[in-house]
């Protein structure tokens, strides 16, 4: 589904806490907030996560300087089950709350749904928000952290990472002008450690079908950004592009992004937190110095659980793409 | 695109794993694991255990190594190298015990450390004891003959 925003509701304000690994990566210094403790002070690493959700959360309000009671809505979701971390963060705050889950494509999902309320009038103002800790994903999805094991080339990095928008109707720097709700799509793919693989077709099909309705090319724009591909997943993305006639010489996966060559981290990053953090640390401050006016940003998500694929299911994947440009673009 | 055709093309772009390396890994760790149970059942058997003594006692001695090394966080480590070098041995055993023991700890020790130590280790007790009653079978019917 295409939307185009009647009124182009805005970014105006971002934040971004990320774990210690992420912190010795090449973007570290861009991130609002780099934790060296991964426990972030708490007990297990569900209170982590909520912890960590929490302080991008205040470090939002203290950035925009506003209070809890101006927010109107708030929506966002974790990879944990039932995404208690973003639940149990919230709990704090008193937001009205929708949880929301379409594994590491939430962000997206997050913004596209915010700035349909927003541009409604039927929000005066809401936070956008996703986010994925390292410890907790792979305790539900693969092993116990101390278990010795190798991982596969094809394998990601689970980020430890939350990203947060604000988004309202009026704004400065950074505008939603349209977007794209992404179509499950699977290809068969069953390998649970070759995410970028099972992905790849999902942002192929949102990309295509969303420059086909914007009647735009792939050139447009200053950046076509995927969340967390990596470099398996990008290969076939630009293939699968390839095949439709579309180039991506534009092309940026955030998954590729936070890690660096000698961190070990083979196929690149993954998590929900992979691509808000990145979005909301490197690229929307681009915008405010207007280095970048006009980008895709796609966050793809694999819609998998531990139980079904122990009973041999493929995995059906997802993408959801949000056009965000500058002033000068919109004033263009 | 159908299924296979893109089955094909993820097998285009997917690297392999590195084979040679990872063999040697595994030879030269798994090696000095069992070079030193046997230099642990040598010592043993100087201090006048029985070699049926010793060979236990060597083995206890690795599954306590393992369990401290993967409390410190360095079994995984190591492991992240030596793959099935440090799988394979009884102190892979040993790590896949103790580390759901310990990542579970927050789920309470009966819900948790009791209940998922054996997530991993569990199949390798069911699956060991079944093929060794079969074996015995096997053996107690060649007896017969």
């Amino acid at each position: 589904m295409y939307i185009k925003y009647k009124n182009m509701p805005a970014i105006t304000q971002w934040a971004s806490v990320v774990g210690k690994k992420e912190s010795e990566g090449p973007l570290a210094n861009f991130f609002g907030e780099c934790c060296q403790d991964d426990y972030f002070g708490k007990e297990t690493w569900e209170q982590a996560e909520t912890e960590m959700q929490s302080r991008c959360i205040k470090q939002l309000l203290h950035k925009k300087k506003i209070s809890t009671n101006d927010i109107k809505l708030f929506m966002g979701g974790d990879l944990c089950n039932q995404i208690t971390s973003t639940a149990f963060a919230v709990r704090d705050f008193g937001f009205p709350f929708l949880g929301l889950y379409n594994a590491c494509s939430t962000m997206a999902e997050s913004i596209i749904i915010s700035a349909c309320m927003v541009d409604s009038g039927y929000a005066e103002n809401s936070i956008a928000m996703a986010s994925s800790h390292f410890c907790t994903a792979e305790r539900q999805y693969r092993t116990p952290l101390d278990y010795g094991g190798k991982r596969t080339p094809t394998a990601q990095w689970t980020v430890t990472g939350c990203g947060s928008v604000l988004i309202e109707p009026v704004g400065k720097t950074a505008f939603i002008d349209a977007a794209q709700i992404g179509r499950v799509i699977d290809l068969g793919v069953t390998d649970t450690n070759n995410m970028g693989a099972a992905m790849a077709p999902a942002a192929a099909d949102t990309i295509k079908n969303f420059l086909k309705n914007s009647n735009t090319k792939s050139d447009d724009y200053d950046l076509i950004v995927t969340g967390d591909l990596g470099a398996v997943g990008s290969g076939l993305l630009k293939e699968l592009l390839e095949k439709e006639n579309i180039s991506l010489n534009n092309h940026f996966d955030c998954g590729l992004e936070i890690y660096s060559e000698e961190q070990n981290v083979q196929s690149g990053a993954s998590g929900c937190g992979c691509s808000a953090s990145v979005l909301t640390a490197k690229l929307l401050p681009e915008f405010e110095k207007e280095k970048l006016n006009n980008i895709l940003f796609i966050a793809t998500g694999a819609l998998l659980s531990p139980s079904t694929s122990m009973q041999g299911e493929s995995i059906p994947c997802i993408a959801h793409l949000v056009n965000i440009k500058s002033k000068k673009e919109v004033t263009k | 695109m159908d299924n296979k055709n893109y089955d094909e093309l993820v097998k285009k772009f997917s690297p392999n794993s590195k084979i040679l390396s990872n063999c040697l890994w595994a030879f030269f760790v798994g090696g000095s694991i069992c070079t030193l149970g046997q230099l642990l059942t040598n010592i043993y058997m100087k201090n006048n255990f029985t070699i049926s003594d010793a060979k236990l006692l060597s083995s206890v001695t690795l599954v306590g190594i393992s369990a401290v090394l993967t409390a410190l966080g360095w079994y995984r480590k190591i492991a992240k190298r030596a793959g099935a070098g440090t799988l394979v041995p009884i102190t892979g055993f040993a790590n896949a015990v103790v580390s759901p023991a310990i990542e579970f700890k927050s789920e309470g020790y009966i819900t948790g450390v009791a209940s998922k130590m054996f997530i991993i280790a569990g199949p390798v007790i069911v699956y060991g004891t079944v093929a060794s009653v079969v074996y015995g079978v096997i053996y107690w019917l060649l007896g017969r003959f």
